[in-house]
Formats: C-alpha cells, sequence, structure tokens
C-alpha cells in the first residue's frame, strides 16, 4: 500500500503523500516539525493543532484542512485518520485503512506522557513505519518526574550561585516541557520564537506556566537569576553571552551519552527528548503487531537488524526526515 | 558516592574554569576526608589495579540487558567508553544504596581475592544499586582507567582557594610519592610532609606561543635566547645521593633513563635541573621518533643505550643544595648553571646553548633554519624573569617554526570517542600516489563545530560503504593538513609517518584533483 518514493512516502491507491518533501498535490502531515512539514504543497491534512503551526510556519495562505484524532476522512476510498503520536501538540500516527489492510505511519513519536501533548496512542495494524532516532539500548529515559527534578535542582543550585539558568531546546515541544517542569521555580523569559509557538499551545487550551518575553537585544540584566528558554540556534550566539552570569544547559536526549555533554559544552546536559527511546521504540513495534515494519530516520540499520533477529520483518528506508529539524539534535 | 558524582557531573558538562571550580569547592565542603584523598590519589595517578577483566564486564552487562554482542558493540561505538556503555544498557537501578567513594574503593581493592563468581556477584549487585553517573564512575574505577575531566592547574587552584594558600605550595604538596594512609588530606595539601619528600619536584615554568611580532617584545639583548628542542621536558632531581626524574606529565621516568640518572649520581651537590631529553648520536640531536623507541619499555638493553644514546640538554637550575633558586632572574640561575657545568660536565648532562643575535632579523633567519638541526624553533626567555609557577604570559615564549602542510582528500570517517563520540570526527586523509589514493594520515581536531556539522551532513550522504563504525567517504572533501615532522615509516602504506598531523583548515577551494602526490612529500624528509 505505501511506495517510497524520491518526493515522500506515497499511499497508493489514496494518491496522497505523508510528510513529502518535494512538492505533491495533497501532504498528509503528520507534525509541525520542519522536516516533516514542508513548504510547497498544494493542499496539507492535518491535526487541528498542528494547523496554526503550519501557517505560522509555511504563511498563512496555505490550502489546509484540520480534523480532530479519530475523526475518519475517505480519500480515493481510502479510509484516513489520525491518531496521538505523543511527540509534540498536535503530533499524529497516519492510520490507513484500505479493503480491510491497515498501514500506519507514525512520524515521530514518545511513549512517556509529557503532559502537554495527547499520549501515545497504540494501533494495531499490517504494517507499521518508525523513527528510530534512538534506537540503540543506551537510551533509557528517566520518568518524567525525575527529569523535572533535576532541572528544578540545576536552577535551584544556580539561584544559590547568583546565576541565571539558560536552557536551550527546540522551540516547538521541548520549550514548554521546560516551561512545565519549572513551573512556579522562578520567573520564566522565553525568546520570541518560542512565544509564537506557546501560543498555538494556549489556543488549543492548553495551560502553560506565565511568561515573560525576552528581547536580548535590549538591555538583559533584568534576566539575571531567572529561567532563559532559548532555541538551539543561539546557543553560542554573542546576544546569549550578554545574559549576566549564565550557566547554559542543553536539554535533548543526545545528553544521555557523557561524550555528547562535554562535545557541546554547555554548562549542563539533560537527556529529556520528544522521541522515544529504545525500550519506547520495542514496545510500541511490538504491541503495534505489525507483520512488516519499516524503519527511517536515526538508527535505521541497527534497529531494522534488531527488528529481523527478534523475529520481526523490518526493512530500513531512506527519507529525509531529521536532517533539517536543528543542528543541536534532531529533536 | 554522590557528592562524587555530582562532582564529575560537573566537572564534564562544563568547560568553563570557574564553574568547575565552583563544583571542586563545593565538593571540598561537602565531601568526606576518604573522598577528598581519592579525589587526590586518582588525580595524581594512584589508581587501584584492576582486579576485574573488562571482558567480563562486558559479558555480565549483555546478559543482564539481554542484548546480543553486535549490537553492544554498535553502543559501544557510539558511546566511545566501554564504562559508561555499560552503565546505559542496565536497567535502571533496583534500589539505591549510599556508600562513599572510599567504601567502594575499598571493597574494589579487596577483590583481587575473589573468584570470578564473586567478582560477578559484587559487580552486578552494585550496578542494581547505583544511578547511571555512579555506576559509570564504578565501572571506570573498576577497569582503573578513571581520568577528571579538569586541568591540574584549575585543581590545584581550587585546593589553594579553599585552603587559602599559593597555588604553588599546593603543587609542591600534592605532587610526589604520598602514600594514602601516611598522612590526612589537610596535612597533605598543607604540606606537612613536603621536607621528608626528596622526590617532590617543581611545578614546569611553561612558555606561551608567540603569536605576535618579535619586535614587539623589545630589545633582542633582553631575551635568552635557546633552540626549542622536540624531546621529552624532564626536571631532574638529585638529593641526598638520590635521583628522580620527572616528564612534563608528572610521571617518574627515572628508570627509563639509567645514563642520565648515574651521570647525575656523580655529581658532589644537590640540585634540580629542567632540562629537554634527546637522543643525541655523533654530534647530532636525532627526531622525536628516535626517542619513542626508547619510552615505556621494562628493559632498556645494552645494545639500545648504545644506538639510541640519551643526553640532557640542561637549560635551568632550579635548587641548589637545598636552596630554592626560582625566583633569581633566569641571568643569574644561567650563570650558576654554567658554572656548575663547567665542573661536572662530560657523559649525557650538557649545557643547552643559547643564541646570540645581534637583531630580530638575524634571529629569524636563524629560526627559519632550525629544522636543520632537528629542533622546532626558538625559546626565548627574558632575562630577568623567575622561573613561573605553570604559564605566565610575557616572560617565556614558544617561538616555533610553521608547521609543514599539504592538501589531502577525506576517504574514512568515523565517530569520535569520549566529548566527540555523537559526530564523525575522525578522520582518513589521502593523497595521489599516481591514479591512486593512498592514506596518509589521522587527524581529530582543527575543525569548528559548525565545519564539523557541514562534513557530518556531507558523510551521512556521501557514504559509500559502511564496515563498523567506519564510513568510506567518496573522495571530495579537500583539508590543509598540518603536521610538525615527517620521517620514513615502514608501518605506513604511504611509507611516511607525520607527527602532529592535525586539520589546518578546510580547502573548500580545491577539488580532489589538486591534492598533494607521495612523491613529492617525500622530499620534506630530510
Ligand atoms: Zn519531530
Ligand atoms: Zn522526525
Amino acid at each position: 500500500m505505501l511506495q517510497f518514493t524520491p518526493k515522500g512516502i506515497l499511499c497508493v491507491p489514496g494518491g496522497f503523500y505523508i510528510d513529502p518533501w518535494k512538492p505533491v498535490d495533497l501532504a498528509v502531515i503528520t507534525h509541525g516539525h520542519s522536516d516533516h512539514a514542508r513548504w510547497g504543497m498544494k493542499k496539507y491534512l492535518c491535526h487541528h493543532y498542528t494547523v496554526p503551526i503550519l501557517k505560522s510556519r509555511l504563511g498563512t495562505d496555505i490550502a489546509v484542512q484540520g480534523i480532530a484524532y479519530g475523526e475518519p476522512v475517505t480519500i480515493n476510498g481510502v479510509q484516513v485518520s489520525l491518531h496521538p503520536a505523543g511527540h509534540i501538540i498536535g503530533s499524529a500516527q497516519v492510520r490507513m485503512e484500505y479493503k480491510g489492510y491497515v498501514v500506519v505511519v507514525s512520524g515521530d513519536y514518545k511513549v512517556q506522557d509529557d503532559g502537554l501533548s495527547d499520549p501515545l496512542e497504540i494501533l494495531r495494524c499490517h504494517e507499521f513505519v518508525t523513527e528510530s532516532t534512538f534506537g540503540l539500548p543506551i537510551y533509557n529515559w528517566q520518568s518524567v518526574a525525575a527529569q523535572h527534578t533535576q532541572l528544578q535542582e540545576w536552577v535551584a543550585g544556580n539561584r544559590a550561585n547568583g546565576k541565571t539558568s539558560v536552557f536551550i531546546g527546540y522551540s516547538l515541544g521541548k520549550a514548554q516541557r521546560i516551561m512545565k517542569a519549572l513551573e512556579g521555580i522562578a520567573p520564566i523569559h522565553v525568546h520570541y520564537s518560542i512565544a509564537v509557538l506557546n501560543q498555538a499551545y494556549e489556543s488549543a487550551g492548553i495551560q502553560l506556566p506565565d511568561y515573560a518575553i525576552a528581547d536580548l537585544r535590549e538591555d538583559v540584566k533584568h534576566l539575571a537569576q531567572d529561567i532563559v528558554i532559548l532555541p538551539p540556534s543561539l546557543l553560542d550566539a554573542q546576544v546569549t553571552r550578554k545574559i549576566p552570569d549564565m550557566a547554559n544547559a542543553i536539554c535533548s536526549g543526545w545528553m544521555q551519552v557523557r561524550g555528547a555533554r562535554r562535545w557541546r559544552s554547555a554548562d549542563a546536559g539533560f537527556a529529556i527528548s520528544d522521541h522515544a527511546d529504545w525500550p519506547g521504540l520495542l514496545d510500541t513495534v511490538k504491541a503495534t503487531g505489525a507483520e512488516k515494519v519499516y524503519v527511517t530516520h536515526g538508527q535505521t540499520a541497527v534497529f531494522t537488524k534488531y527488528l529481523n533477529e527478534i523475529g520481526i520483518a523490518a526493512e530500513e528506508v531512506t527519507t529525509r526526515f531529521g536532517e533539517e529539524e536543528e543542528s543541536v539534535e534532531p529533536s | 558516592m554522590k557528592t562524587f558524582a555530582t562532582l564529575i557531573n560537573a566537572l564534564d558538562s562544563t568547560n568553563k574554569t570557574n564553574l568547575k571550580l565552583e563544583a571542586l569547592m563545593h565538593f571540598l565542603a561537602e565531601a568526606e576526608e576518604g573522598d577528598k584523598m581519592w579525589l587526590l590519589a586518582l588525580f595524581t595517578g594512584k589508581r587501584p589495579k584492576r582486579n576485574v577483566n573488562t571482558a567480563l564486564m562486558r559479558q555480565w552487562a549483555m546478559e543482564i540487558a539481554g542484548i546480543p554482542e553486535w549490537l553492544f558493540l554498535e553502543s559501544y561505538s557510539s558511546v566511545g567508553d566501554l564504562g559508561e556503555t555499560i552503565s546505559l544498557i542496565l536497567p535502571a537501578p533496583e534500589q539505591y544504596t549510599e556508600r562513599s567513594l572510599s567504601e567502594w574503593m575499598q571493597q574494589i581493592a579487596t577483590l583481587d581475592k575473589a573468584t570470578e563468581a564473586e567478582k560477578k556477584t559484587f559487580v552486578t549487585e552494585a550496578w542494581r544499586s547505583l544511578t547511571h553517573t555512579e555506576r559509570f564512575i564504578f565501572n571506570k574505577l573498576l577497569g582503573g582507567s578513571f581520568r577528571l575531566g579538569v586541568s591540574a592547574q584549575t585543581l590545584i587552584n581550587a585546593l589553594a582557594r579553599y585552603y587559602n594558600m599559593e597555588a604553588n605550595a599546593v603543587t609542591h604538596s600534592i605532587m610526589g610519592d604520598w602514600q594514602m594512609d601516611a598522612v590526612t588530606f589537610d596535612e597533605l595539601v598543607q604540606g606537612a610532609y613536603t621536607d621528608t619528600q626528596l622526590s617532590k619536584p617543581y611545578p614546569f615554568c611553561l612558555a606561551y606561543p608567540l603569536e605576535k611580532e618579535p619586535e614587539e617584545l623589545g630589545p633582542v639583548q633582553d631575551w635568552q635566547v635557546e633552540y626549542k628542542w622536540d624531546g621529552i621536558r624532564g626536571q631532574l632531581i638529585r638529593r641526598n645521593d638520590e635521583v628522580f626524574i620527572w616528564s612534563r606529565g608528572e610521571e617518574l621516568i627515572t628508570e627509563q633513563f639509567p645514563e642520565i640518572k648515574a651521570a647525575l649520581l656523580q655529581w658532589p651537590v644537590n640540585v634540580v635541573l629542567d632540562g629537554e631529553l634527546l637522543v643525541f648520536k655523533d654530534g647530532q640531536v636525532l627526531n622525536f621518533s628516535a626517542l619513542q623507541q626508547r619510552l615505556n619499555r621494562k628493559n632498556i638493553s645494552a645494545k639500545m643505550l648504545q644506538e639510541l644514546p640519551v643526553v640532557c640538554f640542561v637549560y635551568d637550575l632550579l635548587e641548589l643544595d637545598g636552596k630554592d633558586l626560582r625566583n633569581l632572574p633566569i641571568k643569574e640561575r644561567r650563570s650558576m648553571l654554567e658554572e656548575l657545568l663547567r665542573q661536572y660536565a662530560g657523559g649525557p648532562l650538557m649545557l643547552c646553548h643559547t643564541i646570540a643575535a645581534v637583531d630580530w632579523e638575524a634571529l629569524k633567519s636563524i629560526r627559519q633554519e632550525s629544522r636543520s638541526v632537528n629542533s622546532e624553533g626558538l625559546m626565548l626567555k627574558h632575562k630577568d624573569s623567575p622561573y613561573h609557577t605553570g604559564r605566565k604570559k610575557g616572560d617565556w615564549w614558544k617561538w616555533k617554526i610553521d608547521p609543514y602542510t599539504i592538501d589531502a582528500v577525506l576517504i574514512y570517517a568515523q565517530k569520535g570517542s569520549g566529548r566527540r563520540s555523537a559526530y564523525y570526527t575522525d578522520y582518513t586523509f589521502a593523497v595521489r600516489k599516481g591514479d591512486e589514493l593512498v592514506s596518509i594520515a589521522k587527524a581529530y581536531s582543527g575543525l569548528t563545530d559548525k565545519e564539523i556539522q557541514e562534513v557530518n551532513r556531507y558523510i551521512n550522504q556521501h557514504a559509500i560503504e559502511k564496515f563498523g563504525p567506519v564510513r568510506t567517504v567518496k573522495p571530495e572533501l579537500v583539508f590543509e593538513i598540518a603536521f610538525e615532522g615527517i620521517s620514513f615509516s615502514n608501518r605506513h602504506k604511504s611509507g611516511v609517518a607525520l607527527r602532529f598531523p592535525r586539520i589546518a583548515r578546510w580547502r573548500k577551494d580545491k577539488t580532489a584533483a589538486e591534492i598533494d602526490d607521495i612523491e613529492e612529500i617525500k622530499k620534506m624528509i630530510r
């Protein structure tokens, strides 16, 4: 039912693509990250919550239709529905059913409930397309509660030493998780690009902690000892260095490995990710009951080999996912 | 071990000296006596010997995690460190047991008499009761390969600040051959045992690379000029009929240089000298590869002593008859040194000559020619300079000759280890050999983070072949490789070995057709 083409993943009977990277007529979009939602499609179909994100990213004039989770749409005889992927707000797995055969393209997903996006729904299917960003057994996330404690303790330590806590995290998804983890600990300031996406959360009725917009081009003395959240592009920027007595932390799954923490040379690194860890990937793939699994971006070779070894037929697929998400990490 | 783990985590994560210093101060205030001792012990290389085979640890970890060996190896190649890989693939701890670092160390030390089954029980139980970071530290201690992510200077500064002492004094106190059970931490740092320690070296005085025009240094006559030798910097100590030779890496290397030891023992005075250990034969200094053959050997044969005789070019006098001379200006130390060597010289202890030049112009041409005597440039020491502790800008400069460079093409890439494990950062480069390519050097450093990410993108898109962690890359990216020396070598396919190769810059303006040919490169060898 699926064909992996140079334009993207094609649903053959439906005639539409999922997260294509070249212009097509109809693109079903799993979520708003830039490597999954690209410019130039005649029409977009995505979850309601993803609509404002697409518009702010790709322009308000795009043709986009929003649907709810579980709301079926029929396209050329294929019944299409979106289901929560737990990755970021509005992130969805695309379920396609044609003549009783079910295929699911999961986009990016995580198993942990971050309290912000709808938790991952396990879908039984014949074929499953999975990511493999953290498809190595070294990636085992701590519980969300433990992650929150880590961040809170770090901020408290910084404040005791008179330092400003600067967090670096992807503006869509990660930034909001950091905010939530630090609610009520200290005043939170976010970069403009994050504030724009916060609105997408707020318009979906999701409560975020109070925050102010930090304009780093202006005087930044008032940020002292507070919490500042910035996108990865500002990690080494001149304006960031002006923040008084700052200690900076990167929040990303890659920070699980000591080498990556040292390599990025921030002052701290926290393994907080919006992707599934190794047990998360394995459990999900098993739970779908899929007889055929396609493995996209990340540790494709390793994860494919392992699945085949444990008796799940899997195949490596080359896509262009994961390449533009950000320089610090494929978020 | 929680306090220690917090320290290690903080030291690992930041590269800001002041934050490392803060973390150390915090540890000194919080940790118990025994753990502080261990910090110093580990830092000064007093590691416990390895009591558990790492292959066994790997086996046990795979068993517990339930993963096949190839998957373990993939993980290992991505992490770059065995102890850390094991700490990460194990399931989350079931319960947490707090034991101090020294308690753990004691238990590890008793393992030498344990059976394999006992070792397994001990290790796997420890794994079950420690957090990720603590597990990692435990594994490294067990494997005898623990390293702290902090420089000697920062640790010494933290101790100095904590005890309100001079850094110099702290260094003197903690270097050397102290026994853990014989001292308390406070006594050790505060130097209670200094006098009894004959072997104690002084911290080396270091020079900065000269990055400005030498004319800015004032009249050339104010400077003591020497060749900069490419050997091993050594501090030679003779006190009360004993001789100790320390390397700059704070290692005792006395036994590796028996001829130097014997010669210094002949002297009738107690001295501490600073000089360069070099292979010197038929009136010529040989290059570093000759010296390398003399290093890290259990026994130095008579044949070796004859074929590769080592001398010390002595350039400074730090102590004479128990008197610390480091605060005298070097011109005075130098004349005392010359006098000493006039009296006792002969054999392998030789005075390192100074170079007199009328002006900087004359010195520049001498520097240009320094490769002809197998030196790597010049040292400039201000005649009024004391012997500083560590590096201080302004008094001592190293004025090296420009490195050799070649243009080569990237052919293999591998993920780095340690801090670079997330990216392909270990590169192999090739040059032309007629119509073929022949690999000539591996290099790990020299690119900016941004360039590394760009190269990584290229590698991901243009890898021709995957062989384990190695990627064969389409030979298109050209880099300028700089290096310090070149010699013939049978062990390299290209027939040459480069010394200290590194990436000077990415030549985006060049294509693979423009890289150098091996025959031309061989002409650089003298
Ligand atoms: Zn994503
Ligand atoms: Zn993705």
